[in-house]
């Protein structure tokens, strides 16, 4: 399908959408801007900073990923089941969507485009360590990998480990330093 | 009218080719698609597991047809897939049928040039 049919079938459909009364452009204008504007990566960057500097919110985001960042009243959605997974010395997680690239908008924002590939969702489940060195991402032999698929509910956010050289750091100079990429467990966060 | 794309402050802090402060959507008809599915599942048109089974049926479909081959994978449209998915559920669920759909695109398509919006 081109580009062209693809938008004026888009075109076409809010036409009708509109006609019907089920939404008006302005609808459709809000929630771009929406997600635009303020759902993001940011928003999940401020949950790993606030379970970094704050034992037992970890522990709660731990359990009950969903339960414990209602209090930040995100908008976004996709979060009904979140499972935060936390990498350690021994651990290295990553999340993937193999069947449909399901995301938790609400943490993270929209899917990068490559979270969005056939490769990406193939590889990374067939072999993950080599994927991740794609990504300049050298998991150590030792350490075990996990990859995390979503399911028809289940959404996965990484909890990064925190370089040694942020202790000490405020919560949200944190925030500041805590990329998407670590929260999908592509990447690690560095020291510097 | 399309918001400017954002500059997520997150953007020195990574390097491509997978930087963090991307477009969301690389054509605005994407943006359109997405706030449409959005504005009416919010609106309970329909729920997201109807629309995510739908969308879980394209894929595969199109991952069936499409064998991977390295480097090849820029033709890969998730967007229309999404629109493809929006769709099916709102025919499912008898609120745009596929004809009424086919019928305004012809005609939208059919307009002079100077008049479409491309």
């Amino acid at each position: 399908m081109s580009e062209t049919t693809a938008a004026i079938r888009a075109e076409a459909l809010e036409s009708l959408l509109t006609e019907r009364g089920l939404l008006s452009a302005e609808d459709v204008d809000a929630v771009i801007t929406r997600y635009n504007e303020r759902v993001g990566p940011m928003n999940g960057a401020r949950v790993v900073a606030r379970a970094w500097r704050d034992g037992d919110f970890k522990a709660r985001l731990l359990a009950d990923g969903s339960a414990a960042i209602a209090e930040f009243a995100f908008e976004g959605g996709q979060i009904d089941k979140l499972v935060v997974v936390e990498n350690t010395q021994q651990v290295h997680n990553v999340v993937v969507c193999t069947l449909c690239s399901c995301y938790p908008w609400a943490v993270l924002g929209l899917p990068p485009k490559w979270y969005k590939d056939p490769a990406y969702r193939s590889r990374i489940v067939r072999e993950p360590r080599k994927v991740l060195k794609e990504f300049g991402t050298e998991i150590p032999r030792e350490k075990k990998i996990r990859v995390w698929d979503s399911s028809a509910e289940v959404r996965y956010m990484v909890l990064p480990v925190q370089p040694q050289a942020w202790q000490g750091l405020a919560e949200a100079e944190l925030a500041r330093r805590v990329s998407r990429d670590s929260m999908i467990g592509v990447t690690v966060l560095d020291d510097v | 009218m399309m918001s400017e794309p954002q500059n997520l402050p997150l953007a020195d802090e990574l390097q491509p080719p997978m930087a963090n402060g991307e477009v969301l959507f690389a054509e605005p008809w994407q943006g359109r698609v997405f706030g449409m599915a959005i504005t009416l599942h919010e609106a309970g048109v329909f729920t997201w597991p109807d629309f995510q089974a739908e969308l879980i049926k394209v894929i595969a479909g199109w991952d069936a047809d499409h064998q991977e081959v390295e480097g090849e994978t820029d033709e890969y449209r998730y967007y229309e897939h999404f629109q493809t998915a929006l769709h099916q559920v709102l025919s499912n669920q008898g609120v745009v049928s596929v004809e009424a759909l086919a019928e305004r695109s012809d005609s939208f398509a059919r307009r002079p040039h100077g008049h479409d919006h491309h």
